[in-house]
Formats: C-alpha cells, structure tokens, sequence
C-alpha cells in the first residue's frame, strides 16, 4: 500500500471538480459530502449537549446548590438527553452511514441521493427547532420520555413541550426518510458479487438499524401525533382525569419505539468496533456469520422487551417475568459479539492507536453497562434500582462508554479516509486517556449514589446520605470531558491542514472503502468493483485486485470516465424548509402552515419532476 | 428522442438509462415496500389505540349501542352507520380493481387495440380517473360520516371513542388523500405526455400505494364497524 501513498495529492484537496462554496453545499447530494455534513452538524450538537450536562453535574456538584433553577434544570436534563440522543449519536451514525455504506458495497452513491440531502436538511432545521427554545428559557422540560400525561396541556401549559412533540415530530421524517434511502441502498446496490455474508459488518449493523428504524419510528411517530392532538385539539388519547384514559398508554407506546431505539443508537458503535479491532488486530472477524447473526438477533429481541422499562408500574407476575425472560436473552447475542471481539483480538498482532484504544474502550465499558442491564432485568432487583442514579450509570456506560466510544473509534479509524489527511496520534491519545478517565470517574460513581437511593432528575439533595462525595466525584469527571473535547477539536482542525497524507489505505485494512484513493472521488468507483470475499484487499482473488488497481488511481474526472454524476439541486432544502415553517405555524401563526406547505408542495413537485442526472449517451 | 424528452415540459425523475442493481429491480420498488413496512406500524398502534380504548369511554355516544345522558336524559342513537360506509368501502375496493387495469392499460401500451373492449380496456386515462375519482367518492362518503357524526353529538373532543375513531379514519382519510393526489398527478402527465410501457414503474409504485391503502381499509372496516 506504499505505493499508494505515493500517488496520494500532496495535499488533501476537497473534493475534486468545482465544488466549494456555500451554495455547493447547500444543493450537494454526494452521500459523503452530506456525510461530512452530518458530522460537523452533530459533534456540534454533542458538544452543545455536553455543556448541557456539565452545567447538570455543576449545579450537582454539593449539595444544596443553586447555580440554576430547579425549572430551568429540569430544561436542562430534558434537552440534555434529547440532544444527545435524537442530536447527536443518531446523526453521527448517520454521517457514518452517509460516508460508509457506498463505499462498503462498491456503489456510487446511495439510492435517492436527493432524498439524503433532504433527511440531512430536516434534521438540521429540527435540531435547530427543538435547541434554539433553551436560549429563551422554554426548552422541552419532561424528559426525554416525555411521559405523557405529565406532557399533556393540563400539568404542562407553556411552550415548553410544544417544541418537544413538534421537535421531535420533524426528526422522525428525518431519520425515516434516512432509513427508506439506506436500506433500499444496502439491499439494492450491492456490487456484484457483494452477497449478503460479504458485506463489511459496519453495513451489516447499518442495515439491522434501518430495519429498526423503519418499523419503530412510526409507533413513536403516532404516540407524538396523540400528544400534539391532545394538546392543540382537545383530544382525550392522554386525558386519565376525565376521559377514562389509560395512564399506561403513552409508556407502551413511546417503549415499542425507546427499546428498538437503544439498539439504534448502539448497534452503529458495533459496527464501527467491527471494522477497527480486525484492521488493528490484522486478522479477520473472528466469527463473521455469528456476529451477523447475533446483530440480528439483538434487533428482533429488542422489539420484545420494552416493558422492562415499565416493572415499577405494577404489570403483574405474568408481564414481569416474561419482560425480565426476554430482557435476559439478550444478554446472549450481546455477549456473543463481546467474546467474539476478544477473540479477534487474541493473539493477533494488535496496533494500540488511538481508534483501536477507544474500540477496546468499548468492549470492556459496554460490559459493564451489559452487565448492570442484567441487573435490571429482574423486575424485584429493577424495583430498588429504577429512577435512580444506578439507571443513569447504566445507560452511560452503554451509550458513552459504548455508542460514543465506537463512534470516536470510528472517527479515527475514518478520518483519513474523509480528509486525506491522518489524525494526530499523540493528541489522539490524550483525548483518549482524558476521556476514558472522565467517563469513568463521571459515571462509576453513580451507581454507588443509586445504590444509595439518589432519585434521577433532582435538581439538589441536602447533605449527610451519604450521596456527597459521591456526586463531588461525578462532578470532577464530568469537568474533565471539556479539556479532552479541546484536545479533540484541536486535533480535528490542525490535523484537516497539516496532518500526514494518508494515502489510500494507511491502517492496511482489507475492505472496499480502501481501495479507493482518499479523500475518494465524487464518483467513488472509477469500476464497479467485482467482489469474491469479505476482505477483498486480504485475501481477494485476481478480480478484487483487479478492480483494486482500477479504483486506486486518482486525478481523473467523472468526465473523462464516463461516469454520470446527479445534478445538484437546492429542492431537497426548501421541501424541507416548508415542512419546518409549517410545522411552526402550530406555534405561532397559522399563516405559517399555509407558507411551509405551499413551499414544501411545489418544491417537492419540482423536485419529483426533474431528472436526477443528466441523460445516458 | 433526446430533444424530445427535453422539449416535453413534464420530466419524471425516472433514470434514462439503467443503472446496476444487485436485485435487478428499481430502487424505488424496493423503497416503497419499505415504505409499505412502516406504514403498517404506523396503523398498527393506531388501530391498537382505538382496540385497546374500546368500551372505555366514560360518557357516550358509543359505536354500537344507544347512550342516554344520565343528566339531560338525552338519548344518543348508536354512532355507526355500517350500511353506508359499506357501500363506502365497496367503492373503495372497486378503485383497486380500476387501479390494476389503469397499470395494464400503461404496461400494455404498445400492444395493438383491435377491438371497442380492447380500446377501452387499454385506456389508461380512463382508469386512472376511475381510481382517483373512487377514491374522491369514498373521501366524499368520509365527510358526509364525519359532518353526521358531530351533528349527532360526536367530535374528536367528546370522549375517548371521538379521539381514538377520528384519528384513525382520519389518518385513513390523509392517505387516501394523498393517494388521489398521487393518482391525479399521474393522470396530468398521462394528459401531457402520455404514459407509455416505460413508465410502468411510476403506475405499479402508484398502484403499490394504492392497493396498501384499500388493504388498511379492509382492517379497519372489519375491526371498527363490523365487530361489535
């Protein structure tokens, strides 16, 4: 791969062809442009969440402190957890999805390119819809649950929730619009030869994603639109006072959704680890088929679990113990991919750079949230541990010591490959090690403070329950995450100008996305590449190397190769600038909703009547 | 051909040319089925909703039984006029059938018409306006339920049969909706520049639709009004 490098520009070009410029990003529909866009717009929406939750462990730091209000706390939690999970994980799986799932089956580019663009504009302008409140002290204040019928107009009478159901409502076209795009991509524009057991594990988890996606959204979708009914129209889908209204209704509902959705947000981190441990480990998955398998498996039990959420509301023995069994099983597909990590790492000649440290990361910081989950699933054992702060130590060691571990292991692992340029590794480090440490003094504490019997969501506690250094410990972590998110910025923007050419494959890594140059060009595949194995760089047959020469070289244009390119077209923003502006209108003025959906109808005809490239020759 | 589809004012987004598929298929046959998929979770929780609030509303008026107001001692008769949405859903079903011969009429467009009843069978205008204007009607038939019903002293407000019945035909209401709308936009470009075999695609996703929409009808028919 050497000679690779060689040939790699010598520097780091954006992409080739006339395209900088704002207006070039906002009419592009090239997956890995609106890959890049996802990834500046969620770390930016991370670190807004971040703050968020270090003004939390401020204010939680001692005890009876009132550095913010126990109102605007509650805004506080609420668009902490809403943020980063609706913000900022989802979406940075998203720019992985957008950057990786061509380049992994040899395609061009995704299905709908123009349809991409639009989920990227929709989750931009609802991201926007649903953070901008916070600055005006009207933030979403009931969770991230949103358990209704606290949510309902009678208990919640300001705008606050308001921004939240509309909010959240906007997201899901988004992430559905998304999910449509990437599974047809994955299903149908495989490479030849690209079978299903050939496909890089990061699209395999991607896929079990988008079916999770597709088949959950909508349950959360109609519990929002019972909410939004409620609250602006007088229905009585939440009304437990007057109506007879089940008050159980909303939590199976939003739980049909949350569960699936908690393997939405760690099955992504899977596959990024599942690239980057065998890459560094130099040998392949150990246990490819089983760890397919096992993804699947975690998918379809996900939808069977979400009443483990609920053991507190009293469902009775038959409920309990079949929830607790089904939340239980779990635990074996997950282990599985867990051993199955170690042993790809067992006896392999392991590279400990940075992505390979924050994958380990998640191996061994997942186990313990896996491991506290267990804990959970025993409805008597849940019934002591639920709305504590044992809970919040759980699900961050799942989804920071998990998602965001894998992410950032991805995030190494891929940047050369998006940049041309690598990461600095000594800054990498640090990053790391601060963060590893942060994460860990942050949240092991907690489960001592849950223990303790610490409710979740309070905004202060008076002293001597022995909660105090607990929380003081909690809150020293928590001020660490800031210093290694510098070292990561730092690193980020240096490394974009001056980093070290990467050149095509610089970790030597076995699949499709490395044998293009990097950054890869607008059309990705010079060749469509033929396919014989899972590793088409290790143990690929004349074919793969074939087509591997063909796709390494650079500097030819989409031209000169006869590749046709889809048209960039500014459409995709404003359909999904009307549907925004109309969804304003229910907030204020109803001139708005017919504005948005003027504009979202004719931008959508104008869209759906124009050609999406130009005319074969 | 080229200047031709270019001077054409009405485009479609279908690609030229074909690109490689791994299923042979286009892709946007596989995205509506995907679409299909989450559509029916989308009626599953909201007919669950309405299964699991039936019977629960505290005060009437119910769907199958008569209701007396305990304080005004005003009688409320049963809410559900099945007679009529029955003949409502046969119009509704009757568009499926003009839906399948509107895509047989496009997919046979170049096959020679010798008889009346070929020519008639062939014309792809004349079906797609049967299937948009059955589902006009059948929408025709919903208002005319929906005004009888608050007339006769239900609206989405009133009680927890109101809210849960609504939403739900309502939701129903909004695809078939969007259904007419999709049918008509076809129609327009059948009208502009003719549907030819070519344009399969677009009638058969049309039709995917369509007949998806007819079938949640067919659930929803049997689990509100005929089960009492």
């Amino acid at each position: 791969m050497a000679t690779t490098a060689i040939h790699a520009p010598a520097h780091a070009a954006e992409y080739p062809g006339e395209h900088t410029g704002l207006w070039s990003w906002l009419t592009t529909v090239d997956h890995k442009r609106i890959g890049v866009l996802y990834l500046y717009t969620a770390l930016g929406f991370f670190v807004f969440g971040g703050i968020e939750a270090v003004i939390i462990r401020a204010q939680l730091g001692a005890p009876n402190q009132h550095l913010v209000s126990a109102e605007f706390y509650n805004q506080l939690f609420t668009m902490h957890g809403t943020t980063m999970i609706f913000l900022a994980i989802m979406p940075l799986s998203a720019a992985f999805f957008n950057f990786l799932i061509p380049l992994q089956i040899g395609a061009r580019d995704v299905a709908f390119p123009r349809l991409n663009a639009f989920s990227y504009w929709v989750y931009l302008f609802g991201g926007l819809f649903i953070t901008i409140p916070i600055f005006f002290a009207v933030a979403p204040n009931g969770g991230w649950f949103g358990y209704a019928p606290l949510t309902t107009r009678a208990y919640s009478p300001g705008l606050n929730i308001d921004f939240w159901v509309i909010g959240l409502q906007i997201l899901g076209v988004s992430s559905l619009a998304a999910a449509f795009n990437f599974l047809t991509t994955i299903i149908n524009l495989r490479s030849p030869g690209m079978s299903l057991m050939r496909m890089p594990m990061f699209t395999w988890m991607a896929f079990v994603v988008q079916v999770l996606l597709v088949l959950a959204f909508p349950v959360i979708t109609i519990a929002l639109v019972f909410l939004l009914f409620d609250r602006f129209f007088g229905t009585n889908f939440y009304n437990t006072v007057s109506a007879g209204a089940d008050p159980l209704l909303w939590q199976h509902l939003f739980w049909i959704f949350g569960h699936p959705e908690v393997y939405i947000l760690i099955l992504p981190a899977f596959g990024l680890v599942s690239e980057v441990i065998p890459v560094n480990s130099k040998k392949p998955l150990f246990g490819y088929p089983v760890m397919v398998y096992s993804g699947i498996l975690i998918g379809v039990l996900g939808f069977g679990v979400w009443a483990h959420h609920m053991f507190a509301v009293g469902m009775g023995p038959i409920a309990d113990t079949f929830f607790g069994l089904a939340t239980m099983l779990i635990a074996i597909p997950t282990g599985v991919k867990i051993f199955n990590w170690l042993a790809t790492m067992a006896q392999g000649s392991n590279r400990y750079n940075t992505a390979m440290l924050f994958a380990i990361a998640l191996v061994g910081l997942f186990t313990i949230g896996g491991i506290s989950g267990i804990m959970h699933s025993s409805p008597p054992a849940d019934l002591q541990q639920t709305d504590t702060y044992f809970v919040v130590a759980h699900f961050h060691y799942v989804l920071f010591g998990g998602s965001i571990m894998g992410i950032f292991a991805g995030i190494y692992h891929y940047y050369p490959k998006i940049t041309g340029r690598l990461l600095d590794e000594k800054l990498g480090k640090w990053h790391f090690w601060l963060m590893f440490i942060a994460m860990n003094l942050t949240f092991f504490p907690m489960h001592f403070s849950g223990m303790l019997g610490m409710p979740r969501r309070i905004y202060t506690y008076d002293s001597g329950q022995g909660w105090d250094l607990f929380n003081a410990m909690s809150s020293v972590g928590a001020m660490i995450f800031p210093i290694a998110m510098l070292f990561f910025i730092y690193n980020f923007f240096k490394s974009r100008r001056s980093g070290e050419i990467a050149g095509a494959n610089p970790w030597g890594a076995g699949t499709l996305e490395w044998t293009i140059p990097s950054p890869p060009p607008e059309y990705n595949f010079a060749k469509i590449p033929n396919v014989t194995s899972r590793y088409p760089l290790w143990e690929g047959k004349e074919a793969d190397h074939e087509s591997a020469r063909i796709n390494a070289q650079t500097g030819k244009t989409a031209d000169e190769l006869g590749i046709i390119i889809p048209y960039s077209t500014i459409k995709p923003l404003f359909v999904a600038l009307g549907l925004v502006v109309m969804f304003c209108g229910l907030i204020w003025t109803k001139a708005l909703i017919a504005i948005g959906a003027a504009t979202m109808i004719i931008a959508l005809y104008s869209w759906l009547l124009s050609p999406l490239e130009p005319e074969h020759h | 051909m080229a200047t031709a589809a270019h001077s054409s004012v009405v485009h479609t987004s279908a690609p030229t040319h074909h690109h490689y598929t791994t299923l042979g298929l286009d892709s946007r046959k596989v995205a509506i089925w995907a679409f299909i998929g989450s559509e029916c979770m989308l009626f599953v929780s909201l007919i669950s909703t309405y299964l699991i609030y039936k019977g629960r509303s505290v005060i009437g008026p119910f769907p199958h039984e008569a209701w007396t107001d305990p304080s005004t001692g005003q009688v409320f008769k049963p809410i559900l006029n099945i007679p009529v949405t029955s003949a409502s859903t046969f119009v509704l079903l009757m568009s499926s059938l003009f839906m399948v011969l509107a895509l047989a009429a496009v997919q046979n467009k170049e096959l020679p018409k010798r008889t009346s009843g070929e020519r008639i069978l062939g014309n792809s205008k004349l079906w797609l306006f049967m299937t948009a204007l059955a589902g006009t009607t059948f929408l025709g038939f919903q208002a005319y339920e929906f005004t009888s019903f608050v007339h006769e002293g239900l609206t989405i407000r009133r009680n927890l049969f109101g809210s849960t019945f609504f939403t739900l035909t309502g939701f129903h209401g909004a695809h078939v909706t969007a259904g007419v709308i999709w049918l008509s936009t076809m129609l327009a470009i059948d009208y502009r520049r003719g549907l030819t075999s070519k344009d399969s695609l677009l009638v058969d996703i049309c039709a995917l639709y369509w007949h998806f929409v007819d079938v949640v009808w067919i659930a929803i028919f049997t689990l509100v009004y005929l089960i009492k």
